[in-house]
């Protein structure tokens, strides 16, 4: 190791000093790379966020949020469908994650915890964690689309809801873990049955922190387009309330629209775009606050 | 609610006992947390099973062959996955050559370098590209990174490596278009930068700052605490944070599907156009009829198999950090 042969201070005439250069050389090469490094993907941070608002600024208007996606060659329209079945399909994931992640990091929290079979739950859901959100979407075609024979926007939120399912369970025992035992002891004293100290203590406890992995989990479903593709489908109309048959939506309006060699359907691709990464960003930034406030 | 009203009537003399209700509600409660934990692993086992389910006609039909095939003909029905994997296996490759380099410096700077004051909006910055969604980083890598690519990087390249052994093939693009695999490893590089950045950083400040300070009070550069006290004691579980950034690579889709060029065909050029098996997927999944259905459904169990032993290796090596 280097630092073992490091010598006394600036003594003159010391046998060492060529390498002390080379050393304060090594260290002043990194820092200037670390530093490099990390503005390097600041930049490209602020150099996607630039060209969002470049692009996507000049097509925000007021028909963008009226008007339904275009046809094919057809002029003018907006992205109204596809941001309100946005809205449906994220809402419906969550809708779906919300009681089963919490209650499954609960039970991982304050039932299990300690135990061989939480032990495995919990590293299974770190590995679903990270899955590849596109098998997500393969795997909802093979149980829901492809047996009903039709694409849905059920299927799309429950795909949707999957995604979002492992990151709520992990906040949430992650924040249940948190709260001191003495709460939970003080509640069992009282004759509380555990479900009631759950409830009214350590939930009521945690609560910022678990609110915060509903809206963790609402950012990373929000954007998601892998999953979509083959549940949810897009098409140019309004869809029907039942949600049968495919639901628009701003990731894959986005998807098609993009590379397509119609201009208006490109500026409403960048448009939704600006929209649909403002938002996301927004709602980290949120939940980023709430955890820093809850400290 | 209850526990309030309950600690009210504590000192109260008439305690109220509402014993039998609260009874079944705490059973209730108990069996669904249950089933809801039991869920998860059905979750995956279920996925795990429709993928070989869904995939068995094509490997029933191709065998090992659908593996080491090159070939993906949907005129005459005959699948090989071969091109799709390597082109998985090479982006994925190009990212982290790029990203994990990028990701320890960023690590250091934060936990080393960074002053105070602007530790934490640089990790805000970071933590922000994580959740830039995937197709917007197709977009910007389709219409802003790659005409930069194929102007300042591709052409260039191409004209001095062209007719060179071994190196006049791995980097000659015959279509410098700037859409290649890798393009799409360098887009990768940045989308899974946030992640081995942040579980680094966090792994980087558990380790105790007494062992920091005694390599500086014997004279060691920040160079040299970094290299001989923070990395050994982070260790492993730096490996297993790049496992983890392999496992997003692997599986990503938009942004790849947007830059990696969508050839079937493979390439001897890491610069040339290829496909990975997710965008593959999400290219051809909504035509597909009959046995190319399967064949793509295979495609996919083929990507869970691996990423699943890629993560698994990823979390044993990643002692649990708090992270989303």
């Amino acid at each position: 190791m280097t630092m073992t042969t490091s010598s006394p201070r600036e003594l003159p005439h010391q046998p060492w000093g060529r390498v002390r250069q080379s050393r304060r050389a090594a260290d002043r090469m990194m820092k200037i790379i670390a530093t490099g490094f990390t503005f390097t993907a600041i930049f490209v941070l602020f150099w996607i966020l630039g060209m969002l608002v470049v692009k996507g600024i000049g097509g925000l208007s007021l028909a963008t949020f009226t008007a339904v996606t275009p046809g094919p060659g057809t002029e003018g329209g907006g992205l109204a469908n596809a941001i309100v079945g946005s809205f449906v399909l994220t809402f419906l994931g969550i809708a779906i994650a919300t009681p089963i992640g919490v209650l499954a990091g609960t039970w991982l929290a304050e039932y299990g915890r300690g135990s061989k079979l939480a032990n495995l739950i919990r590293f299974i859901n770190d590995i679903l964690l990270s899955a590849p959100s596109i098998l997500i979407g393969l795997f909802v075609y093979v149980i829901l689309v492809e047996p009903f024979r039709g694409y849905s926007g059920w299927a799309g939120g429950v795909a949707l809801g999957i995604i979002a399912i492992p990151v709520i369970v992990r906040t949430t025992e992650d924040m249940l873990s948190l709260v001191p035992s003495h709460l939970r002891e003080a509640g069992a004293a009282l004759g509380a049955p555990p479900s009631v100290v759950i409830t009214s203590v350590t939930w009521r406890a945690a609560k910022a922190g678990m609110v915060t992995g509903i809206l963790l989990a609402l950012a990373r479903i929000a954007g998601e387009t892998a999953p979509l593709l083959f549940t949810a489908l897009n098409n140019n109309f309004w869809f029907s309330p039942t949600l049968v048959g495919g639901v628009s939506n701003l990731p894959v309006t986005i998807y098609q629209f993009a590379s397509a060699p119609y201009e208006n359907w490109q500026q409403l691709a960048w448009a939704g775009s600006l929209i649909i990464t403002v938002s996301i960003l927004v709602l980290s930034l949120v939940a980023r606050r709430i955890v820093a406030g809850s400290k | 609610m209850t526990a309030a009203t309950d600690m009210t009537s504590i000192p109260g003399a008439t305690p109220i006992v509402r014993k039998a209700p609260k009874a079944t509600f705490d059973l209730v409660f108990r069996n669904a947390s249950f089933a809801a934990a039991l869920l998860v692993l059905v979750l995956l086992a279920a996925i795990m099973v429709s993928m070989v389910i869904g995939g068995w006609p094509a490997f029933r039909e191709f065998g090992l062959g659908f593996i080491t095939s090159s070939v993906w003909d949907t005129q005459n029905d005959q699948y090989g996955a071969w091109p799709a994997i390597v082109g998985t296996l090479s982006t994925a490759l190009i990212a982290l050559v790029i990203g994990v380099p990028l990701s320890l410096g960023i690590a250091v700077y934060l936990t080393q370098l960074a002053p105070a004051w602007f530790k934490k909006p640089v990790a805000t910055a970071i933590e922000l590209l994580a959740a830039v969604p995937s197709i917007i980083y197709g977009m910007w890598g389709l219409f802003v990174f790659v005409p930069l690519f194929a102007a300042y990087v591709q052409i260039p390249l191409s004209n001095i490596v062209e007719g060179m052994p071994i190196v006049g093939t791995v980097l000659y693009s015959r279509s410098p278009s700037g859409l290649g695999i890798f393009t799409a490893g360098i887009i990768l590089a940045f989308m899974i930068v946030p992640f081995i950045a942040s579980i680094t950083r966090d792994m980087l400040e558990q380790i105790p700052s007494v062992l920091r300070e005694s390599a500086y009070g014997i004279g060691a550069t920040t160079w040299e605490v970094v290299r001989h006290v923070l990395v050994p004691q982070a260790g492993v579980s730096i490996i297993g944070a790049v496992m983890l950034g392999l496992g997003r690579a692997l599986g990503e889709t938009m942004a790849v599907t947007f830059v990696v060029g969508n050839a079937n065909r493979l390439s001897a050029s890491i610069l040339d156009p290829g496909s990975t098996i997710a965008s593959r997927i999400a290219n051809e999944f909504n035509e597909a009829l009959g046995l190319q259905l399967n064949a793509l459904i295979a495609l996919g169990c083929i990507l869970f198999f691996v990423t699943f032993v890629v993560l698994v290796i990823a979390r044993l090596l990643v002692a649990r950090v708090k992270r989303y």
